[in-house]
């Protein structure tokens, strides 16, 4: 199931569908993450007889949910030589804007989840301005935002979790009894991600800011506000993700996606992104969310130590880094 | 121009020959920077080395620093040949050299940078006293008040200069190499300097002195050495007259490489609108008072010496940098400063000097590139028309015969010369009717350089306008219709085509323009650093 849904949006990235089985062969020699990921999951297969089923391949797709929509936001940033540590906190902020509008305040739904996304809009507009024109790094912007989206989002929540409406709760159920609604954000989030990058102006702005700002910016490329798109994007992305995460827990908790940020980071550049700019793809980046959760989940079933799997996470990022570096150089 | 005969035979040494450099070569790939140079330096001398930009001046002492390796010839010190592998090498033999750039670090303090990474120690710690005081002594002996314990990056220019003096006197050097150092200074900090000169070379240090003010050179030099493409043409007294300098260093013939079609503007016609005019642009520091135009058809070739405020100009002009007074008119109506889409707009395209940093997005493929500018342009509702940015590209690459593998070739895997192909492209696209052209020709081969010149003259043929930066003078007097010489931050003068030679180029370009150069020179001072 899972491979599917890879095939299918990678078809979408690039016009050759995998057909013949040459073609499949020359697209894991040209994508170190593939083949990463099909080894991972034939070892898995192999270790443990639990980890082939359908059921768990869906729950693998629902753990990479929130991960992937926040890389898939991560990915326009990176691609534009930027970073953005965020978007963890700019999802539990939003999720909270999310319930104490429709909750504590009775908002209409749909109101609420306006003001939740443009609640992540708004950081990234912050983050985005203070990079054009306060010229601040990148990693400080989206740090101070770090500290101040989780810190607003206490002080909204008083820090205690607030319930969230039944009609976003529904989010985390499946379709029709078996296909889980965040798998399904998630694909419709990578196919977004896919068509601004490849098809809009500001998409190829993106690659052109990260690969030479001069350049771009001598070739009439408004860089200044290209950033605030970025940032918003990013930002929009991180809302999305924290009402999927929200709808998972049944509740938004302000505590909730600690750390989210370096999950997001390390699955768009396992997918082949490169942070000093110009290079990645939203393909890659869904690859990498999946290549994260297909460990988690490996793991879990094999009963190693949440300790152990840490240190094996943090191997296979750098592993996966070094090994599409080395292919590069070849 | 039998300039090989003043060449002084090999063999004469004199017992206080300092340093010598017998038939030194070296190429980089592509390009013969130095085709044999000989050069000596006596103890208590001050030897100038003269020629034009891109002479091999700065490769030259890159080799005595230790920068770069001769591919052949020989290096002599004290009458023996050396290897100068590096700044260990050049330190251990006395050789000291001051750059245009200073090497200094902003946040140490003055006595930390003279005697960086041999600060002078006691059990293992930095003896701050000693230090200290050892660089008082050695600010004494230059004469400058400045305090070893100030910090670099609160000194002006002149005093960074003087701080980079007493760090060679640190390392008690033999052979100081001074490239352009009065480039930034005022009349008086150049005095001073002067004074400081002298006063080493009563010590006896031989002094290697790089310059482009021709005044200077009987001020201050004892004799000096003229490069010209790489070699060393002659070896003349310092006392020699100015014109009889410029002769030697530009001392050569146009070759018919250059293959302007000159077409006739017809008076009242399209050739004779102004389609760039500018004027009164300044901005303090940099350039002032320039004025000029460009007419539909015609091609205006900015020359002058590096530094001299071409590239600032253009840059402001097309609204990449702001400027602080001034006015620039596209076929009469008024652009906005420091707006690169304003000018984008109007008509002007840049293609900028540095090629690589700014003019192409390297690891993106030609097609990427070429549409680069038109990129807004192919947008609608937000989406591009990638196939149609695709059929443009195939369509201009073809007829600016870039060689490629294909379009989704990284540009970075090109040459140099179908990379600047790439760059004018884009602009090509954007049907830009003034092409601002800075050093276009820089650093590619021949065969690439006259598919551009061909270029040009398509474009001034169909009604495009062309402003040539240029720092070679042969490539400048081929190509333009009128050549502007910038020296100092100002227009120094303009040439018509006819009266366009060489000297006349070379003589407005190290023009002295008493007044505003100090001004120019003190504002530069407090910039950067």
């Amino acid at each position: 199931m899972a491979t599917d849904t890879l095939k299918t949006s990678n078809a979408h990235q690039s016009p050759k569908a995998p057909g013949g089985s040459a073609v499949l062969r020359r697209v894991l020699l040209d994508n170190g993450a593939l083949s990463a990921l099909v080894v991972l999951v034939g070892v898995m297969s192999l270790m443990s007889g639990d980890f082939l089923t359908t059921q768990n391949l869906l729950n693998v797709g629902v753990q990479a949910a929130v991960t992937a929509i926040l890389a898939f936001g991560v990915t326009f940033v990176i691609v534009s030589a930027g970073i953005d540590l965020s978007v963890g906190s700019v999802a539990a902020l939003s999720a909270t804007v999310l319930a104490w509008s429709a909750t504590s305040q009775g908002l209409p739904v749909w109101l609420a989840v306006i003001l939740a996304v443009g609640t992540g809009i708004l950081c990234g507009l912050v983050s985005g301005a203070l990079i054009s024109f306060g010229k601040l790094p990148p990693f400080i912007a989206t740090l101070a935002m770090l500290s101040i989206g989780r810190g607003l989002a206490l002080v909204i929540s008083q820090g205690s979790p607030i319930e969230i409406p039944e009609s976003v709760a529904r989010l985390g159920d499946t379709l029709g009894g078996w296909l889980p609604v965040p798998v399904i954000v998630m694909i419709a989030m990578g196919l977004i991600t896919g068509a601004v990058l490849a098809r809009t102006y500001s998409g190829r702005a993106m690659y052109a800011i990260g690969g030479n700002e001069e350049a771009a910016r001598l070739s009439g490329i408004r860089v200044k506000r290209q950033k605030l798109v970025i940032y918003a994007l990013s930002g929009g992305f991180a809302a999305i993700a924290g009402i999927v995460l929200a709808s998972r827990l049944a509740s938004a908790q302000p505590q909730a996606a600690v750390g989210y940020e370096l999950d997001a980071i390390a699955a768009v550049v396992i997918g082949g992104a490169s942070l000093s700019g110009g290079v990645g793809k939203a393909s890659g980046t869904l690859i990498g969310a999946l290549i994260l959760a297909v460990l988690r989940n490996g793991l879990n079933l094999l009963s190693v130590s949440a300790f152990w799997q840490q240190v094996v996470i943090g191997v296979v990022i750098a592993l996966a880094v070094l090994v599409d570096s080395l292919r590069r150089r070849a | 121009m039998s300039t090989q005969s003043a060449t002084k035979p090999l063999s004469v040494k004199s017992a206080s020959e300092l340093l010598r450099m017998e038939g030194v070569r070296k190429t980089f790939p592509g390009v013969v920077a130095l085709d044999g140079v000989d050069f000596d330096l006596r103890r208590g001398e001050v030897h100038v080395l003269l020629g034009e930009n891109g002479a091999g001046k700065s490769t030259l002492i890159k080799m005595l620093s230790g920068a770069h390796r001769p591919d052949g010839g020989r290096i002599l010190v004290d009458g023996s040949p050396v290897r100068i592998h590096g700044a260990q090498d050049a330190e251990r033999l006395g050789i000291a050299t001051i750059y245009q750039e200073f090497n200094l670090v902003p946040d140490l303090s003055v006595a930390e940078n003279i005697f960086l990474g041999r600060q002078p120690r006691r059990l293992g710690l930095i003896d701050r006293k000693t230090m200290n005081a050892r660089a008082a002594e050695l600010l004494a002996r230059v004469g400058v008040d400045v305090s070893p314990t100030d910090r670099v990056r609160e000194l002006g220019i002149a005093r960074l200069q003087m701080v980079e003096i007493a760090k060679a006197l640190s390392l008690d050097a033999r052979v100081l190499i001074m490239d352009e150092p009065t480039a930034v200074l005022t009349t008086e900090e150049v005095d001073k300097l002067f004074r400081i000169v002298r006063a080493l070379r009563a010590d006896g240090v031989g002094i290697v002195f790089i310059t482009h003010h021709l005044e200077e050179i009987a001020a201050l030099g004892d004799r000096v050495t003229v490069l010209r493409d790489g070699r060393s043409v002659t070896q003349v007294p310092a006392a020699t007259e100015q014109d009889e300098l410029v002769r030697l260093m530009v001392g050569r013939s146009i070759e018919q490489q250059y293959p302007r079609e000159r077409t006739a503007p017809a008076a009242g016609t399209a050739a004779a609108v102004p389609l760039l005019k500018v004027e009164g642009l300044t901005r303090r520091g940099s350039f002032q008072d320039i004025s000029f135009e460009v007419r539909a058809g015609e091609v205006v070739g900015l020359a002058g010496l590096v530094g001299a405020g071409r590239t600032e100009v253009v840059r402001a002009v097309f609204g990449a940098d702001p400027y602080d007074s001034g006015t620039v008119r596209v076929l009469g109506k008024r652009l906005p400063g420091r707006d690169v889409n304003a000018a984008m707009d109007a008509g002007i395209g840049l293609v900028p000097e540095d090629r690589k940093g700014q003019g192409l997005v390297l690891d993106a493929s030609v097609h990427e590139n070429l549409g680069l500018v038109t990129l807004r342009r192919a947008t609608r509702a937000g989406l591009v028309d990638r196939a149609g940015q695709r059929r443009a590209a195939a369509r201009i690459s073809e007829q600016l015969a870039v060689r490629m593998a294909g379009l989704d070739q990284r540009v970075r895997t090109l040459s140099g010369g179908n990379q600047q192909k790439v760059v004018i492209g884009k602009w090509l696209l954007a049907d830009s009717k003034v092409l601002i052209l800075d050093e276009p020709t820089r650093g590619i081969d021949v065969g690439a350089k006259v598919e551009i010149y061909q270029l040009i003259n398509e474009l001034t043929a169909s009604g495009h306008a062309v402003l040539m930066i240029s720092s070679d003078l042969p490539e400048v007097l081929g190509m333009s219709d009128r050549v502007l010489v910038m020296a100092q931050g100002r227009i120094a003068g303009e040439l018509g085509a006819q009266e366009a030679t060489q000297d006349a180029v070379m003589a407005l370009a190290v023009k002295d323009i008493k007044g505003v150069t100090e001004d120019v020179k003190e504002m530069e001072g407090s910039r950067g650093h």
